[in-house]
């Protein structure tokens, strides 16, 4: 795919003016750094940093069985959630691998957003459209419909108070709880949610206001310290707090109980999709366990990388690995075999011929 | 972008200083600053035979694993080995601290392949 062949986000042409160096990444062109990835990284760490998530999907379900459907689809219990609360959910295949990770937003009963990844955003619809049809349920796909802005930091809800349209709703919105506002940005949905680590917002504005709210969030957020950050700080940022990523830790050809969503899936909740291969593999005991582990030697013992006993018995691969600026080491998280995976199991990485110690350890690397 | 008069260039970024038979070997400030903050820097031994365009070490940066290739045929005289502990020296002095490796044997016909400092001075501005 040519650079041209890809989407753009309401805010390219915001990023292009902050001289941001602009990737292809599911389809869309986005930032992967303005500056150095560092400075980005340990701004969110200190004070806050603003993200470009335009291109995540928006998914809506409406309809008298909104509830019951997305109780099908989703492995979470979506029964636990409330008006104006937000659940981290994920859609299985019938094998317990993972279709894609997301969350899910409830207005009400029968009425329900979904923020699912770019990179699957059309398999998404298509998955929900084909077992929704048994359900009195309508399915819309309004991606291109909202921008989406992440406000990531310590000081995220006071840059947030700058704006005077959510000076009094931003500090009342508490975790995974969201709010609709009607604002001079149109109506948004900011949500205290992200991907971070960190405290902070996801804010879903519809398109034509994208560019503005970026913009006045900029320059109230700049005497607090705030930077634009790209896709290259989102990822080391993620990975120190060990939120997995679709494509990496979660992928369709591996089970979500094994790849870390084993706390999401509710098996006790009724039929699912994916439930059956999941009581399954719990009756059979879980083969594999996402794990952290310190690199003990130099280099960096990146993704794929085969993971192996000093005897050479390979026991799992790497699903990310890098330096990271807060923890400044090199680290990332594993599959390994489960009679391996013991915090403070000494196990080799093999990097071109080479093997590299590693040692296993307890995640998240990093919490706030 | 400091690009010194007299050492001679290859289109993927690395310098060579040439004199009589022997070869020093590094990379670009252009190449240092596209890599990012260096983190690694995987050598070969002294001794190694070494082919043109073939794989003569990687230097890795945070973002990714790169690999430097040889600009000429010859054999492996020295490394840096202070890169072990400072790869930064890399970043911060690309011409100088940050050499890579040493190439002893050289033969004075593939030089004509080299780029010249103004060449590939054009070739950045591309």
């Amino acid at each position: 795919m040519s650079e041209t062949d890809n989407l753009k986000t309401p805010l390219y042409q915001s990023h292009r003016e902050l001289g941001a160096r602009m990737v292809p990444f599911a389809g869309y062109l986005l930032p992967v750094r303005y500056g150095e990835l560092r400075d980005e990284h340990l701004a969110v760490r200190s004070a806050a940093g603003l993200f470009d998530v335009s291109h995540m999907g928006e998914i809506v379900f409406q309809g008298g069985d909104a509830e019951a459907c997305l109780q099908y689809l989703t492995c979470n219990d979506v029964s636990k959630l409330q008006d104006g609360k937000a659940q981290y959910s994920a859609f299985l295949n019938p094998s317990g691998g993972v279709v894609d990770d997301i969350i899910v937003y409830r207005f009400s009963a029968e009425h329900f957003l979904l923020c699912v990844n770019a990179a699957n955003a059309q398999k998404d619809f298509n998955w929900c459209k084909q077992h929704a049809t048994a359900f009195d349920v309508t399915v819309t796909d309004c991606s291109a419909a909202y921008g989406q802005i992440a406000l990531q930091g310590p000081l995220a809800a006071t840059i947030l108070q700058q704006l005077s349209d959510f000076s009094e709703q931003a500090s009342s919105i508490r975790y995974f709880e969201f709010k609709l506002i009607t604002s001079c940005y149109g109506e948004v949905l900011i949500a205290r949610t992200g991907y971070t680590g960190e405290d902070g917002f996801e804010i879903f504005v519809p398109a034509e206001f994208t560019e503005q709210l970026w913009k006045d969030l900029l320059r109230v957020g700049a005497p607090f310290g705030l930077l634009p950050c790209g896709l290259g700080a989102r990822d080391t940022l993620r990975l120190e707090a060990c939120y997995p990523l679709h494509g990496h830790e979660l992928r369709e050809d591996l089970p979500g109980i094994e790849s870390g969503l084993g706390w999401i899936i509710k098996t006790g909740k009724g039929d699912f999709i994916g439930r059956n291969a999941v009581l399954k593999i719990k009756q059979e005991g879980v083969k594999n366990k996402l794990t952290g582990f310190f690199v003990m030697d130099k280099g960096i013992v990146r993704e794929d990388a085969i993971i192996q006993l000093t005897s050479g018995e390979s026991v799992g691969f790497v699903t990310s690995g890098t330096v990271t600026p807060t923890i400044d080491r090199a680290l990332g998280l594993a599959l390994i075999s489960a009679k391996h995976a013991s915090s403070g199991t000494r196990l080799q990485a093999l990097v071109r011929g080479r093997e590299i110690p590693i040692e296993l350890t307890e995640i998240p690397f990093y919490k706030r | 972008m400091n690009i010194p008069d007299n050492l001679k260039y290859t289109k993927d970024h690395e310098w060579v200083l040439i004199s009589d038979d022997e070869a020093v070997v590094g990379i670009t400030e252009f190449a240092q600053s596209e890599l990012g903050e260096i983190v690694f820097v995987e050598l070969p031994a002294p001794g190694d035979t070494i082919e043109k365009n073939s794989t003569l070490c990687v230097v890795e940066s945070t973002k990714a694993a790169s690999d430097v290739y040889a600009p000429l045929t010859g054999v492996i005289q020295e490394v840096n080995a202070i890169l072990g502990d400072t790869p930064d020296l890399v970043n911060t002095e690309p011409y100088a601290g940050g050499w890579l490796v040493k190439i002893t044997g050289v033969n004075s016909s593939e030089f004509s392949e080299l780029l010249s400092a103004e060449e590939y001075r054009s070739l950045t501005q591309e």
